[in-house]
């Protein structure tokens, strides 16, 4: 059964309830749930969702120091990513793989992350539909959030996630605030036994007729370009009469979902946007986003999730240092004993701690006999590859978790120059999108690493 | 950092050549005064005008009609969804952005948040203006009095009887459902607050007597209003705009008189400049606390307030020459930027007050204030080419190319070498540098220039024990510390004719078209020039001009704009 058939069916249990009655709807919760497989609901036997996340971080890793020198199965960890090791199990290294920028101008620290999470550099500047957005209009549409999008930084704009060239997904900077948004009184505990739907969401909703009846009047007074932005405001109004829907009816119960705890104000809090390219700040941040984002997908209360650890030129920097990592990948020499910028990679080893952070809050969460990670499958990857020369080329790029099953993990694939695009088209087709070909120019593929697709 | 600036100048030429070709002063738009052409056009010569532009309304814009509506006690709540800065303005970034899902969402919770405070029991009286008979049944004709009067600002037009009357319905249904008039019209309320016709501003146009495609009298209103005071309407000009009024060169000219002489100037003034300045980017700005101590979030806001007080006053107050905002030793401060600056305030009192930098301070002009070198600095330390480029493309609006990427990893990449090392060393070595110095050519002798003013804004003498040498040159001109850098600046062309088209631009939400662009050099600079370059005088031939209203229709406009740019 289809989650929206399940909610016409409850509406219609629903129906002439409403007017502040409660509604007690006695159901068995809990374990009993899963099959003995932790892959299904027992009770429907409908697939335990699938969920998609993207990791974020600016400035990329040093040539050399990150990539296996195994291609394949039992890959070796190289030190940059030394952090990821507990996961190699989890884990596939994409290397080799390049941005093809087709004569366009650069932009450094634009160009590699355009090409790596929309498949597309633009000349004109305006970015495609990331990634996310493709696989969220496949598997993002049940849940209250299409996605939710966070930033470490604190700054709304760090974001790698948009629908298009004029919608963006800013992301959420301050813990607290997101913690709020996903599990403040809006939220309904799927486990609870008691569920009250709220006569404000069934007016709400209703009352929201007279903003659709609007959009046709509306439509003919507009230009084309106008036209498609308005067109996008009502899809995202949609979004949200979906929302009020799902408030009316009670969720299905989750075996796994429990609310972590509120983090209450974050240091550095400042009423607005807590701004925080300070490392430890930045690293507070991780911790505290990946644990709620984890409780969310547990909840089912997204199947999409962004996490930007810096934003795309890093300005991550060490308390009293009057350097940034961004200025270190330029400016600092290479030492030529250690073969690398000491420094600047530094921060890229606490990155991939980073990284390895919010895996660990995904495989913490119990899912019968597995864990959220297994069902998940997070995309890391940045905005180029030696930072130094702000190249295009050697974009790392790794998976955790093996989406359900659809994912071989623990492989390294060696690319020599593929273009990016095969990576993403891969994880579309994983995540069940229906594309055989992804990219634009140069870097238009028809070629996913089927070896990896299970 | 001296230091490395004059290495980078001795790197080959050949390679410097071709960085130039990148970042020659022409591609940049580079003129000096005697460039331009002497042909002017008469102010009544045919533009053909623009395209229409849907543009989402700023947070700034959406707080200050709530607050005009409802009054200032009502809390708007946040975050918005951030702005996009196009062109080198938010204002026409505005006008090419949707909104997300979660962006519906947060308006939603904000639209919610406001209606529920209007109709909350301490505010209903003033803020609904009628009582239902009954609280607990709907009561249309007070709920229809309420949203005719409310909608009338929130779509800065009067609502339509289908808009009315679905809104009168909505109130009604959800008064059943809540079992209460006031939270009836409380959710009705909130949809007219994410409605796409209160959060864009939509202009429409009508075909007039001619046959020519203008704007109707309530789309100008907006343009007016938005343009003078960043605000919707006011009951008045709405009244203007019904009359037809705005149709007419006297009835316009009224309106905007009125509006230029009123204490709101002063919003749209700072709204303007907060955008052109990029003071939005205090939002995010961070200093490090170790190193700079005195700096923090409060301290931030006062540096932009110092900025815009000292605009404000110079071009308002005062009725000053837009040029000498380059040069002005006035300014406001308080004690905790007097601490900054490490300058003696007469009064201890605290606040803002009134402040004239010594004539040998090193301080003059807005370029000297903490918000510029601040706001284009590291978090640790400052950066020459930061304020530089802000110099250019703010200021001059100028464009510097983004610094290449990927260029000569090919070249300097020896694929027959395994060893990575001596890759690297190479890379360390090669001429990557070069490539980057035409640009930075441009960028870094003014930013020098400012070198006096650490990464808060605190001035210094020395740095690391060296005298600092703040000389520099823009577009050939030379000068000795930033106060000569402010002079050179006040008298170059391009600053009046930035500014110029970036009020142009913030007005219509678009980059103006090849025919406006024109307009804009032989008529509007140049009695910009006459009027003694005074921004209200500029506002005001803006407001009233033919052209500023001027359109073409909407279904071709993207073709024509295109071909235009």
């Amino acid at each position: 059964m289809s989650a929206s058939e399940r909610i016409a069916t409850r509406r219609r249990v629903l129906k002439g309830m409403m007017g502040g009655a409660a509604v007690t709807v006695g159901l068995p919760l809990l374990d009993c749930f899963l099959n003995t497989n932790g892959t299904a609901m027992a009770a429907t036997g409908a697939s335990v969702p699938n969920v998609f996340g993207t990791w974020f971080w600016g400035c990329g890793l040093t040539p050399g120091r990150w990539e296996p020198s195994k291609v394949g199965a039992n890959f070796d960890i190289k030190p940059e990513i030394a952090p990821l090791e507990p996961y190699k199990k989890h884990l596939n290294v994409y290397s080799g793989m390049k941005a093809y920028l087709d004569g366009k101008p650069p932009r450094p620290h634009s160009s590699g992350r355009q090409a790596a999470f929309s498949g597309d550099v633009p000349a004109d500047g305006k970015e495609l539909a990331s990634i996310d957005s493709l696989i969220s209009d496949v598997i993002g549409g049940r849940t209250r959030f299409r996605s939710l999008e966070v930033a470490c930084t604190g700054n709304p704009r760090d974001t790698v996630s948009r629908r298009s060239a004029t919608v963006a997904n800013s992301s959420e900077g301050s813990a607290a605030r997101f913690y709020a948004r996903v599990f403040g009184p809006e939220f309904k505990d799927p486990n609870s036994a008691d569920f009250k739907p709220d006569p404000r969401a069934l007016a709400e909703k209703s009352a929201l007729t007279a903003v659709k009846e609007e959009r046709i009047a509306l439509m003919n007074q507009l230009g084309a370009s106008d036209k498609q932005r308005l067109d996008e405001y009502f899809t995202s109004l949609r979004e949200l009469e979906k929302r009020l829907e799902l408030e009316l009816v009670k969720p299905a119960p989750v075996a796994a979902c429990s609310t972590p705890k509120d983090p209450g104000k974050t240091a550095g809090e400042n009423g607005k946007y807590y701004s925080g390219v300070d490392i430890d700040g930045v690293i507070e941040n991780n911790k505290l986003f990946s644990q709620i984002m984890a409780y969310a997908l547990a909840c089912d209360q997204t199947r999409v999730f962004n996490i930007s650890f810096s934003d795309a030129q890093s300005s991550l920097r060490k308390a009293g240092d009057t350097t940034t990592h961004h200025i270190l990948t330029h400016e600092e020499a290479i030492d030529e004993k250690l073969g690398y910028q000491p420094r600047a990679t530094w921060f890229t080893t606490v990155i991939m701690a980073g990284l390895a952070e919010t895996v660990k809050h995904l495989a913490s969460i119990r899912e019968g006999d597995k864990t959220l990670l297994d069902r998940t499958l997070l995309f890391a990857s940045s905005d180029g590859g030696f930072a130094k020369i702000h190249s295009t080329e050697n974009i790392p790029m790794f998976t955790v978790g093996g989406a359900g099953g659809r994912i071989k993990t623990g492989m390294h694939i060696q690319a020599k120059g593929d273009a990016v695009t095969r990576v993403g088209l891969t994880l579309q087709q994983v995540m069940g999108v229906s594309a055989s070909s992804w990219g634009t120019m140069s870097m238009q593929t028809s070629k996913p690493f089927s070896e990896i697709i299970a | 950092m001296r230091n490395v600036f004059k290495k980078k100048a001795w790197l080959g030429a050949a390679a410097v050549a071709l960085a130039l070709a990148a970042c020659s002063q022409a591609d940049m738009g580079t003129k000096t005064a005697t460039t331009t052409s002497k042909e002017a056009v008469a102010s009544n010569t045919v533009v053909a005008g623009g395209p229409v532009v849907m543009r989402r309304l700023t947070q700034k814009q959406y707080e200050q009609t709530i607050a005009d509506l409802f009054g200032k006690d009502i809390i708007v709540g946040g975050p918005f969804e951030p702005d996009q800065r196009e062109a080198g303005l938010l204002a026409v970034g505005a006008g090419q952005v949707s909104v997300a899902a979660s962006g519906v969402e947060q308006y939603n919770k904000m639209g919610r948040n406001i209606a529920a405070q209007v109709v909350d029991e301490k505010n209903r009286t003033v803020l609904i203006g009628c009582t239902p008979a009954n609280a607990k049944q709907p009561d249309d004709a007070c709920a229809k009095q309420f949203l005719a009067r409310v909608g009338k600002f929130l779509y800065r037009r009067p609502l339509t009887d289908s808009e009315l009357n679905s809104r009168v319905a909505a109130a009604h249904e959800a008064a059943k459902l809540r079992g209460n008039f006031y939270l009836g019209l409380e959710t009705s309320l909130a949809t007219l607050l994410v409605s796409p016709q209160f959060l864009f501003v939509q202009e429409a146009t009508v075909t007039d007597k001619k046959g020519n495609i203008r704007l109707d009298g309530y789309s100008k209103a907006s343009r007016l209003s938005f343009l003078l005071w960043n605000n919707a309407p006011d009951d008045e000009l709405l009244a203007a705009a019904a009359k037809g009024d705005l149709d007419t060169p006297k009835g316009l000219a009224k309106q905007v008189d009125r509006m230029i002489a009123s204490p709101r100037l002063e919003d749209g003034l700072r709204a303007f400049f907060t955008d052109m300045l990029e003071f939005d980017r205090y939002e995010t700005l961070s200093k490090d606390s170790t190193l700079y101590p005195k700096f923090n979030f409060k301290v931030g806001e006062e540096e932009k307030e110092q900025t815009l007080r000292t605009i404000v006053d110079h071009l308002i107050t005062r009725n000053g020459d837009y040029r000498d905002l380059f040069t002005t030793r006035h300014t406001y401060l308080t004690r905790t930027l007097a601490a900054i600056y490490e300058v003696p305030l007469k009064s201890v009192n605290a606040g803002w007050q009134p402040y004239e930098f010594a004539p040998d301070s090193g301080h003059a002009g807005i370029l000297t204030h903490a918000s510029f070198v601040s706001l284009h600095s590291h978090p640790g330390r400052t950066s020459p080419t930061l304020r530089g480029k802000a110099l250019r493309e703010a200021l001059l609006c100028q464009r510097v190319p983004d610094p290449p990427g990927n260029v000569n990893f090919a070249i300097v990449q020896d694929t027959n070498n395994p060893n990575f090392k001596t890759v690297r060393q190479r890379l360390t070595a090669h001429a990557t540098e070069a490539m980057c110095t035409g640009c930075h050519k441009i960028m870094d002798p003014m930013g020098l220039a400012l070198e006096n003013f650490d990464t808060v804004g605190g001035y210094r003498k020395d740095e690391n024990g060296t005298k600092i040498d703040a000389s520099g040159e823009l577009d050939g001109v030379k000068f000795n510390d930033a106060a000569g850098l402010g002079q050179v600046l006040r008298n170059n062309a391009n600053a009046t004719s930035c500014v110029v088209n970036r009020i142009y631009s913030y007005g219509l939400g678009r980059k103006p078209t090849k025919s406006e662009t024109e307009w804009l050099k032989t008529v509007a600079l140049k009695n910009f020039e006459a009027d003694g370059y005074k921004i209200p005088m500029l506002l005001k031939r803006i407001a009233t001009s033919d052209t500023f209203f001027r359109v073409i229709p909407a279904d071709t406009a993207a073709p024509k704009v295109a071909a235009a740019q």
